[in-house]
């Protein structure tokens, strides 16, 4: 019932929801029913690139929460993405025990080659799943939240907190990069065993991700197209068309951004939880500074203020991405620069700008 | 050679005119030919040594002592091209015709050369020479004569080192042997030296009273030898009249070093204020002026390195001159590329700043990408003029290197340089006009366009100019810019958007505190925390340090 | 001194301490006085220029007051200080007895019951008619009830009134970027009316409107007063006196005169700085 209300306007989400439920069920069918020497097998590792795609297009929905419709351009959400995805690293470390190279039950294998004794106090309880789990929402929501009061609160707008947002991310990508941090330096986290006690090599456990990042990125849209239709939405986009006005007729404008932008930071780190497990390794390259920019550009790529565009735009350039840097790696910089260019200059609506232009001549 | 003298009790009046000679020959000759050389060619000074070298070729370790002391008496320079090697066990003499040679071992057999004047000599088997045996006796004594031969040499440097080495070496007889040079020293540095040497002497030597006078003398050198010494005094006399005048001068001594300290600190802040200035301030034009975001400035600034390496592989035998070439030639590649930036992409992004953060970060990804493949993607070797290299010394606490004072300079001209086309020229006025009132500088008259490719290139050949400098600094690689680029944002939006002032007390001021941060808690933690301070800082003033005020800025 | 200042503020018979005063998010308006609004010794410099420089003003409720002044009077600077939107130097400015605004946020004032009209008609352009009217209506503008808010029946019927009032019944579902310089000058007085102000701020609200709409504005403005109070800064000097009841001409930042209309004209120093030219 609620479905069919957020739904009711949106025949762009109708039909992302649609190839998304049919696009998880097949691709789980066709890997775990179809034999391997089928023409018709999905391969694992297929798979697992489309949950990873899937992921990224969670944090793009988020992107596209508070750019499209709030007018925020943060480059500090791969900086939420990765806490969400330490917060998850941690715990699969922790999982790891006496599995590790040194067999250590107690610590994991860099704090033994750094030659610590105990486990720091911040990596208590990421033994267990509820906590990590919790700390994935957590992190990322308490990090935006002081960020954004202090920043809304004294009205720093526009470039001015794309800067300092970019310089919050370039902060933490250096502490993280510290051995001293204990999240692993440069390295990171990796050698990760199993998720919940199943094996995370196991194709099951491939297919369980890839269904759980499906499942999440639907609910996330429908969170997110729900606030994007409620009167709440109508005032983020007053505030990114006309900030002052909106606050003079009334709303609290440093409010309202706080709240959309704390929310689409929890996104954003739900993301980089499920994105580990799947990748297998997280470290403090996704904090660098063309991480944080590149993930505005998906959402540019496929139309701002859409949503459903922002999936779109994910997919279509990591898919790219996928394709590029195993055929003509060098090429593939190239292409991402002139991609920024055109979209920004050419293409300001992105893809969707550009079908529904073509649906409005027709 | 003087003490010698002196404790033999000889006064011959013209072994002072010798040394004033020498000087005078030195004056003349060294500007020609290596030090040295010259003594080979008098054969009168080859045989007053010759009856002094025939003794070390005796086997009697007490001839060799008095061989060591005619060579000292002889007061020739050259008399230490022997001592030297003989000091370091490398002086042999030849069997066939006793001839005294260096050898240096290359494989199974030596390398001889000429103790004289360095030519070589050939390759011997190890049977065709002798070494000439020494013992510790002869050790101290030569390293007593070395010395003193060096307190007399016409270089005040090397008198200097000697100095330094006699003071170290705590030799006996300090306080006497320069007593009797102190007077004679010209060079002011030299006799300051001397003159340390003499109180550090007296202290092993001397009445208590003399001791204290000395102490008193010491404390306001800032010579280590002097602290090390006062210390082990302070330890050994305990609570004693000498202990507590060692101790009082020891804090006094620590006052001035720690104040040198904080004065090298700040220096070290103010030259990496002054690169983040040179980085930022290309940006102060572009974004402050024009409010655009140039995300590329980074790799402008990379292109100008690039540049330097360029011109020095056009001019590999004028590396002294490559940087003054490099300059003019950073900013008009930087500022061309910058203008065909403009002109193809930002133009059409005008009031629309978010995107042209977008854009431009596409622009650098392929200047980096075109980098890496036109050139290579490893960093390339840039090489430091010959004038870049050695250090200004202060005092014996503190030292200037001069990498990092003509960075210090180089930024302000250019700042200044600035600073006067914006005040001073016609694209500066229109600059101010286009930033202040678009349509109206346009109803007047001014072509914005123009003026807006012309700024952007301004400001991208300052950029290309930062490059230079920091291709001085720093490896010179694709990723070059990227390092810079979000230091250059913060020193602009900390100093204040649209304020050039604001740029340069933000960048001195912010290098100034990540050197005094660094010390307690290491680079990298240091540079997190300024990045923080600026974060909250912004937080607090949105506007900067030096905002712009008024209803235009509203809007 | 500055010490004294601050005890002297703290005593003077006008003060109400803070520990006494209602918490501001009540924020209930008090006009026993007969006063709404109170502009007492205010100054507000820019880089040295005095923009508005010891000016007092007091509007009455349900009054209907004309702004007129020269180009950089600092009328709308004026109007900057009492929506919050620049903090003066000095002075001290009250909404009724209780309520003081240099305390209170740009939001918290309009809740208070301020509305304004900016000079440049500014709409949210990529929203409809509709949406624009629902946006400013009064109401719990916090962020949960703002998320959760469902139009009722009778808000409904608010906004078809104001879109009746101000003549746009037929584009409520246009986008209001859509519209005729004119019509998003209504579209704002709409705005303006939805939000149900005590006290309504009005910035040339004739710029750009033909003859006819004048005249319905005029019509508009001053069926608002009594029940509202309404201070309107205009340039057109027919609209003015078609309204005008009571006139302040404002002269580099400070009241030059006060009165009706006539009274004004006929000033000595109002005809050299102003209506002389």
């Amino acid at each position: 019932m609620i479905l069919i209300d957020i739904l009711k306007k949106d025949r762009g989400g109708q039909i992302f929801l649609a190839v998304l439920l049919v696009t998880t069920v097949t691709v789980a069918c066709l890997n775990l029913a179809v034999p391997e020497s089928s023409v018709w097998h999905v391969s694992t590792y297929t798979v697992t690139l489309l949950g990873k795609y899937l992921t990224y297009a969670l944090l793009a929905v988020a992107v596209d929460l508070v750019w499209g419709y709030l007018g925020i351009l943060s480059l500090g959400h791969s900086a939420f993405f990765a806490l969400g995805g330490y917060a998850m690293g941690m715990y699969l470390m922790r999982q790891i025990g006496d599995r590790g190279v040194y067999g250590n039950a107690n610590l994991p294998d860099f704090m033994v080659f750094l030659n610590w004794h105990e486990l720091p106090w911040f990596w208590y309880g990421f033994d267990m799943f509820w906590f990590a789990a919790l700390m994935v929402v957590l992190v990322p929501g308490i990090l935006a939240f002081i960020f954004g009061w202090l920043a809304f609160r004294s009205q720093v707008t526009g470039v001015y907190l794309s800067i300092i947002t970019q310089a919050l991310t370039y902060a933490l990508m250096l502490a993280f990069f510290r051995n001293e941090m204990g999240f692993g330096g440069n390295n990171g986290l990796t050698d990760f065993k199993d998720i919940l006690g199943f094996d995370l090599q196991a194709d099951s456990t491939r297919i369980g991700l890839f269904v759980a990042s499906a499942i999440a990125l639907a609910l996330g849209y429908l969170a997110c197209r729900y606030i994007v239709n409620s009167r709440l939405g109508r005032v983020a986009v007053a505030i990114r068309d006309a900030e002052d006005r909106t606050r003079f007729i009334g709303y609290r404008v440093d409010h309202v951004k706080l709240w959309i932008f704390t929310f689409s930071a929890v996104l954003a780190g739900v993301a980089g939880a499920l994105y580990v497990p799947q990748v297998g390794i997280i470290n403090p390259g996704e904090f660098s500074p063309l991480n944080s920019i590149e993930l505005v550009v998906w959402v540019a790529v496929g139309g701002r203020a859409t949503l459903y565009g922002a999936v779109l735009g994910a997919i279509a350039v990591n898919y790219g991405k996928t394709y590029f840097t195993a055929a003509l790696p060098d090429l593939w910089l190239f292409a991402l620069g002139a991609l920024f260019i055109l979209v920004t200059v050419l293409l300001p609506r992105g893809i969707v700008g550009l079908l529904r232009r073509r649906e409005a001549t027709q | 050679m003087t003490t010698f003298l002196r404790r033999t009790g000889m006064q011959i009046p013209w072994l002072k005119l010798l040394a004033r000679h020498h000087v005078i020959w030195c004056l003349v000759v060294s500007a020609l030919l290596p030090l040295n050389s010259y003594a080979a060619d008098d054969p009168a000074a080859n045989n007053r040594l010759e009856p002094a070298l025939k003794l070390l070729k005796t086997g009697s370790f007490k001839e060799k002592l008095h061989a060591i002391e005619l060579l000292a008496a002889s007061g020739d320079p050259l008399a230490l091209n022997y001592l030297k090697p003989l000091l370091q066990a490398r002086l042999y003499y030849r069997k066939d015709n006793g001839d005294i040679v260096i050898a240096e071992r290359e494989g199974s057999q030596y390398q001889l050369t000429a103790p004289v004047d360095g030519t070589a000599l050939g390759r011997v088997k190890k049977r065709s020479i002798k070494k000439i045996t020494i013992n510790n006796a002869m050790r101290r004594l030569l390293r007593e004569k070395i010395a003193g031969l060096s307190l007399t040499n016409p270089d005040p440097k090397i008198r200097e080192a000697a100095v330094n080495e006699m003071i170290t070496s705590r030799a006996n007889g300090l306080a006497r042997t320069l007593k009797g040079l102190v007077d004679q020293e010209e060079d002011a540095s030299v006799k300051a030296l001397m003159q340390t040497g003499i109180a550090l002497g007296v202290l092993d030597t001397g009445t208590d009273e003399e001791k204290i006078a000395a102490i008193s003398q010491l404390s306001h050198s800032l010579n280590p030898a002097v602290r090390n010494r006062l210390e082990q005094l302070s330890a050994d006399a305990g609570t004693s009249k000498i202990g507590k005048a060692a101790r009082k001068a020891l804090v006094t001594i620590e006052g001035r070093v720690a104040f040198y300290n904080h004065i090298e600190t700040l220096f070290f802040g103010l030259s990496l204020g002054s690169v983040l200035v040179l980085a930022a301030i290309g940006l102060a034009i572009t974004f402050g002026v024009m409010g655009v975001i140039n995300m590329a400035h980074g790799e402008l600034i990379m292109l100008g390195a690039y540049t330097t390496y360029l011109i020095q592989q056009m001019m590999p035998a004028y590396i002294g001159w490559s940087l003054l070439v490099a300059v003019p030639a950073a900013f008009l590649v930087s500022g061309a590329v910058g203008i065909v930036i403009e002109r193809g992409i930002i133009r059409f992004l005008y009031g629309r700043p978010l995107e042209t953060l977008l854009a431009t970060f596409g622009v650098s990804l392929i200047l980096q990408q075109i980098v890496r493949t036109v050139i290579s993607p490893q960093n390339v070797p840039v090489l430091n003029p010959s004038w870049m290299s050695g250090s200004l010394q202060v005092n014996s606490v503190l030292s200037l290197t001069y990498n990092r004072l003509y960075i210090i300079v180089f930024s302000l001209a250019v700042f200044i340089a600035l600073f006067l086309v914006l005040k001073k020229t016609r694209l500066g006025l229109g600059v101010r006009a286009v930033s202040q009132n678009r349509a109206m500088a346009r109803a007047m008259g001014v072509r914005s366009g123009r003026v807006d490719a012309m700024t952007f290139g301004l400001g991208s050949g300052i950029a290309g100019v930062a490059g230079v400098a920091l291709s001085q600094l720093t490896n010179v690689g694709p990723n070059l810019g990227q390092s810079y680029i979000i230091d250059s944002f913060m020193v602009v939006v900390f100093g204040g958007v649209g304020s050039l002032l604001g740029t340069l007390v933000a960048g001195l001021s912010l290098g100034v505190a990540n050197k005094i941060l660094e010390p307690s808690v290491g680079a990298v933690l240091a540079k997190i925390l300024v990045l923080v301070f600026i974060i909250l800082f912004i937080q607090k003033r949105p506007r900067g340090l030096f905002p712009q005020k008024g209803r235009a800025v509203e809007n | 001194m500055r010490q004294l200042e601050h005890v002297r503020e703290t005593f003077s018979r006008g003060e109400v301490w803070s520990f006494m005063q209602p918490r501001p998010s009540s924020l209930e308006l008090d006009v026993t006085h007969g006063t709404i609004l109170y502009l007492e010794d205010v100054s507000v410099s820019f880089d040295g220029f005095k923009a508005i420089n010891n000016l007092n003003l007091y509007i009455d409720a349900g009054e209907l007051r004309c702004i007129i002044g020269p180009n950089g009077a600092g009328k709308t600077t004026m109007m900057d200080i009492i929506t919050g939107k620049t903090r003066p130097d000095s002075g001290s400015v009250y909404f009724g007895q209780l309520i003081n605004l240099l305390k209170l946020s740009e939001a918290e004032i309009s809740q208070a019951g301020i509305g304004r009209k900016f000079q440049k008609p500014t709409v949210f352009e990529h929203h409809t008619v509709f949406e624009n009217l629902e946006l400013a209506m009064d109401g719990d503008k916090r962020v949960w009830p703002t998320l959760f808010a469902k139009l009722t029946g009778e808000q409904i019927d608010q906004i078809e009134e104001a879109l009746e009032i101000i003549g746009l019944s037929e584009h409520l579902g246009k986008s209001a970027g859509s519209l005729s310089h004119g019509q998003k000058q209504w579209l704002e007085i709409g705005m303006l009316l939805m939000q149900n102000p005590h006290l309504l701020l009005i910035d040339e609200p004739v710029a750009g409107m033909t003859h006819q709409e004048m005249d319905r504005t005029a019509e508009l403005l001053t069926s608002l007063a009594g029940k509202h109070s309404v201070v309107v800064v205009e340039h057109d000097m027919d609209f003015v006196r078609s309204i005008a009841r009571k006139v302040t001409v404002l002269h580099q930042g400070s009241v030059l005169a006060e009165g009706s209309m006539d009274e004004v004209q006929n000033d000595q120093r109002v005809v050299e700085v102003y209506l002389g030219e």
